[in-house]
């Protein structure tokens, strides 16, 4: 793997591990993950419940709760600064202001004593050089173009729609034109034609301050309608990751094949699902080897002796797991008779 | 009667606020085939888990008939809809809320067992359970785990279970994978749809999750603001949807074909208020189609194609013709 930094990659997370500890117990919630993003990408990070999603933005921005959380290692590479090493007061100049992160539920992200248009100057205020009353015109502003009336800046949460809040949410994460926008399940709770609305508007805003984006969800669709590279996590690791048209047309990894399978396909009418066998492992007790062998279809007896590396094809596509990316294996065939030899008996 | 296991007649639930008369199901029809699945599909706020409690008559309709069996039971005093429980059963959305978290697994999956007086000793009991949760997939060494001991999906056989101890012919599921992940998901809308081939069960399937409803409903009804827009056979509803919100509904699901993305039927604004909702088409408002007469003319539902009835003013006008 190249491990010198590229200049134009916005941001570069090597091997970053985060593990919670409680009662003797270590949870490891993060293993090993690797990204980079360039200005104006948006890159989707897909995985289900207790995958490591959230860990993993909260990591980048050094929000992990410290107890029971611990990031253990790790270089998070943001515009040349390793942000691992930043001071606390160098961490709150940039959160919001250079990193902005978009909560799931805009029910309980927003302050409800507080009227929208406060909620959002306050953010100016902290980050940026203005005085009160230019706050609230930039507000009034923000508002508009998330669609909502400058009007309504005086108007407290609960007299907006939950596709209005979550919108007044995005108003506060792009106040002070960050470069990068960490966005959590942004439309888990919202409805269908509320959700298209505001992928659209994010979409929209992106393109057009050219801001890059991480995008946590579970949908695969809406990752499909907005994303340019894709990365999935199962049991704190991405296993498979590429360019969105190398993962979803020549999907790899038998855990992203089997997400497909989960999901009933609006164009064919096949009659049963396939879904993924087993549950999630327990994080305390991971299995050994790869982590996805207890539930694979594909696994072989050296599945549960190995971890798998990530394999890398020319064109970035990653996937971890021994049987895939035949092309890549060819070239790597002697480590992997190394392997099997190692794991042999 | 054939095989026409429930008929809802021109059903109405309104709920009476401080604003004024909330229209939550307004003028619902439809009948369901033993052995088919109902889907009733429409976003938060449009009446369809309403539907389903005023079915139950958890909610006491305002209005309408429902007919089980031929049976008006809204008719029914305690003791017949006591009896009438054996066979309508609900699955809640909810696995989290709707298990009580001080019983275990199988005092909740018994409890309706010994409620109705369905078992004779604590042996036929405790075998009735063991039989159920087997049934649903559920292993035997889990009977006397509390519910946030499981995980959802188990936490969601649990409440399957539980609707089937008293063998129900008909049963409620409202948003019953919504809370699930997608991998469980699959799971258990597989061993819902077995449990209906071994067990011959009729289904009402509430969801706001279309590709969901497509795979698993004979017939789907689309919900607005408490009103049945469109109503067909599922393949029927997916080839050729008329209503303009059922269109707008179905390009919003966002594919993942990476080639079908941009072709969207936008639909501007929110879901406008249930409460004194005015004359003449409550989606006029947010429809790019209508006109003058939308808003003064009542509508009702045509039949376009065999089982495939839409409400809407634009369609009306074209069979007239």
């Amino acid at each position: 793997m190249n491990k010198t930094h590229d200049t134009d990659n916005l941001l570069t997370v090597e091997d970053l591990n985060i593990v919670y500890e409680a009662d003797g117990e270590v949870t490891k919630a993060v293993s090993g993950l690797s990204l980079s993003l360039k200005k104006g990408e948006t890159l989707g990070l897909i995985g289900e419940t207790g995958a490591g999603k959230t860990t993993t933005a909260l990591g980048l921005m050094r929000l992990v709760p410290n107890p029971p959380g611990r990031v253990v290692s790790g270089k998070v590479m943001y515009e040349g600064q390793d942000l691992m090493q930043a001071t606390e007061d160098e961490m709150r100049g940039i959160r919001g202001n250079k990193i902005s992160m978009i909560f799931q539920d805009p029910m309980t992200s927003l302050n409800p004593v507080m009227t929208v248009g406060d909620q959002i100057s306050e953010v100016i205020m902290i980050h940026q050089d203005v005085t009160k009353a230019e706050s609230v015109e930039k507000s009034k502003e923000m508002l508009e173009l998330v669609g909502i009336p400058g009007a309504r800046a005086g108007d407290f949460p609960h007299q907006f729609s939950g596709g209005m809040k979550q919108r007044v949410v995005i108003a506060i994460a792009l106040a002070c034109n960050p470069n990068l926008l960490i966005a959590d399940e942004p439309t888990t709770a919202l409805d269908v034609t509320i959700q298209a609305q505001v992928l659209d508007l994010m979409k929209e805003l992106k393109d057009k301050y050219n801001t890059a984006m991480i995008m946590i969800t579970h949908d695969l669709g809406v990752v499909a309608q907005v994303c340019d590279k894709v990365a999935i996590m199962y049991a704190g690791e991405i296993v498979e990751s590429g360019a969105i048209r190398d993962v979803y047309e020549n999907t790899q990894h038998p855990y992203t094949k089997g997400l497909f399978g989960s999901i009933p396909n609006l164009d064919s009418d096949e009659d049963r699902l396939n879904p993924i066998k087993g549950l999630m492992p327990d994080p305390t007790n991971l299995p050994s080897g790869c982590r996805f062998h207890p539930r694979c279809p594909d696994a072989t007896a050296i599945c549960a002796k190995v971890k798998p590396e990530p394999v890398i094809t020319e064109s970035g596509h990653m996937s971890r797991c021994l049987n895939s990316l035949p092309a890549a294996l060819d070239e790597r065939q002697d480590d992997v008779q190394e392997l099997k030899m190692v794991a042999g008996a | 009667m054939t095989d026409t296991i429930l008929e809802v007649r021109n059903l109405k639930k309104h709920f009476q606020t401080p604003k004024g008369l909330l229209h939550a199901v307004d003028d619902v029809t439809f009948k369901i085939e033993k052995g088919h699945t109902l889907g009733i599909v429409g976003e938060s706020g449009c009446g369809k888990s309403t539907t389903g409690r005023v079915i139950l008559r958890l909610l006491e309709a305002t209005d309408g008939d429902i007919l089980f069996e031929g049976k008006n039971i809204r008719e029914f005093d305690k003791k017949q809809m006591r009896k009438l429980r054996e066979d309508m059963q609900i699955i809640f959305q909810d696995p989290f809320a709707s298990l009580n978290p001080r019983m275990t697994a199988s005092e909740i999956i018994g409890e309706p067992l010994i409620i109705h007086k369905m078992v004779k000793s604590k042996q036929e009991l405790a075998e009735r359970v063991r039989e159920l949760m087997d049934l649903v997939g559920l292993s035997e060494r889990l009977v006397n785990t509390y519910p946030h001991e499981l995980d959802g999906g188990r936490r969601q056989r649990i409440g399957i279970a539980r609707a089937l101890a008293l063998n129900p012919k008909f049963i409620i599921c409202d948003e019953p994978v919504s809370a699930l992940d997608v991998s469980i998901q699959a799971q258990v809308l597989n061993l819902m749809q077995d449990l209906q081939d071994k067990l011959g069960l009729t289904y009402i399937f509430i969801t706001h999750d279309l590709s969901v409803v497509k795979h698993f409903s004979d017939e789907i009804a689309v919900m607005y603001l408490g009103q049945l827009v469109e109503k067909a056979p599922a393949n029927k509803l997916f080839k050729n949807p008329t209503h303009p919100y059922t269109k707008a509904l179905l390009s919003a699901i966002p594919s993942t074909n990476l080639d079908q993305l941009m072709n969207r039927e936008k639909l501007e604004g929110e879901i406008t208020s249930p409460i004194n909702p005015k004359p003449g088409c409550r989606f006029a408002k947010r429809c790019r189609f209508a006109t003058e007469g939308c808003s003064n003319h009542e509508l009702s539902l045509t039949e376009i194609d065999e089982g495939h009835f839409v409400s809407c003013l634009l369609v009306e006008d074209s069979t007239r013709h």
